[in-house]
């Protein structure tokens, strides 16, 4: 059996520093999507209360403790990051290797993905906790705020050139005029 | 052009594409027979004016029924296929 080599979804493309802004991936243990099936809403909810120390979250917004990141993800579906998961009542998926997550965090990280996205992503109406679904260029993403300068960016795993790319090219920009 | 996701919020039509008129949400029963079905199928109006159509939220992925004004370009409402009256 020939021995494969795991590489992850960003392997020899990050991190990448510019200015004072950087872009690193994160590999979390696992992604695990949760849509709870018909009426099961709330059996689900408590049910990740308990393991990933957040409820259900509402659309557009996160939860989740303890090391775990339950973000909403769209219409009945969250994505789970951190340990696997496994809850009654709802339909679960391995995505783990289906995404690549990207950390953007510095001063002026609005500012880069401003020339990216769509969406006011500002502190003052996205804040810590907020989601969102949008395009990064013309790729669907996820955007999560995870601090006052620190966003969390998941892409399909086979865009993970093309976002790394069109985020370099964003981020040298805002460099460049700070 | 903007268009109100009811689980996103407004967001830029280029998140969107576009389907047809949410007529399609109205399938006929089975057994309705072929004038039904030939209208459910081929016929669409053309209006100048109020119009309901289904576009689908590319980054959520949920089916919108907008409402809007073919004249005016003007989006008066939305609501989620799912939802909607049929």
């Amino acid at each position: 059996m020939a021995k494969l080599i795991a590489l992850t979804p960003c392997a020899d493309l990050l991190p990448l520093v510019a200015g004072r802004i950087t872009l690193s991936e994160h590999v979390p243990e696992a992604i695990t999507s949760v849509s709870p099936f018909a009426g099961r809403g709330a059996e689900v909810s408590a049910a990740l209360k308990e393991i990933a120390g957040g409820r259900l979250p509402k659309p557009n917004r996160t939860t989740g403790a303890r090391g775990f990141r339950v973000i909403w993800t769209g219409r009945h579906q969250v994505m789970v990051l951190g340990p696997p998961v496994s809850v009654p009542g709802a339909a679960i998926a391995d995505q783990s290797d289906g995404w690549a997550v990207l950390r953007l965090a510095g001063p002026g990280a609005d500012q880069v993905l401003a020339r990216l996205t769509p969406v006011d992503l500002r502190r003052d109406v996205f804040k810590p906790g907020h989601t969102a679904r949008t395009l990064l260029r013309h790729m669907s993403c996820s955007i999560t705020r995870t601090g006052a300068e620190s966003y969390e960016i998941m892409v399909f795993r086979s865009m993970a050139k093309t976002a790394v790319h069109d985020i370099c090219e964003a981020m040298t920009s805002v460099a460049a005029r700070a | 052009m903007r268009i109100d996701c009811p689980l996103c919020g407004t967001r830029d039509r280029s998140e969107f594409t576009y389907q047809g008129h949410a007529l399609a949400l109205a399938r006929p029963a089975p057994d309705a027979g072929e004038a039904a079905w030939d209208d459910y199928l081929h016929n669409r109006e053309n209006p100048a004016g109020q119009t309901r159509d289904l576009w689908y939220h590319d980054p959520c992925g949920a089916w919108v029924e907008v409402q809007r004004n073919t004249v005016t370009h003007a989006v008066t409402g939305a609501v989620l296929a799912a939802e909607a009256k049929r």
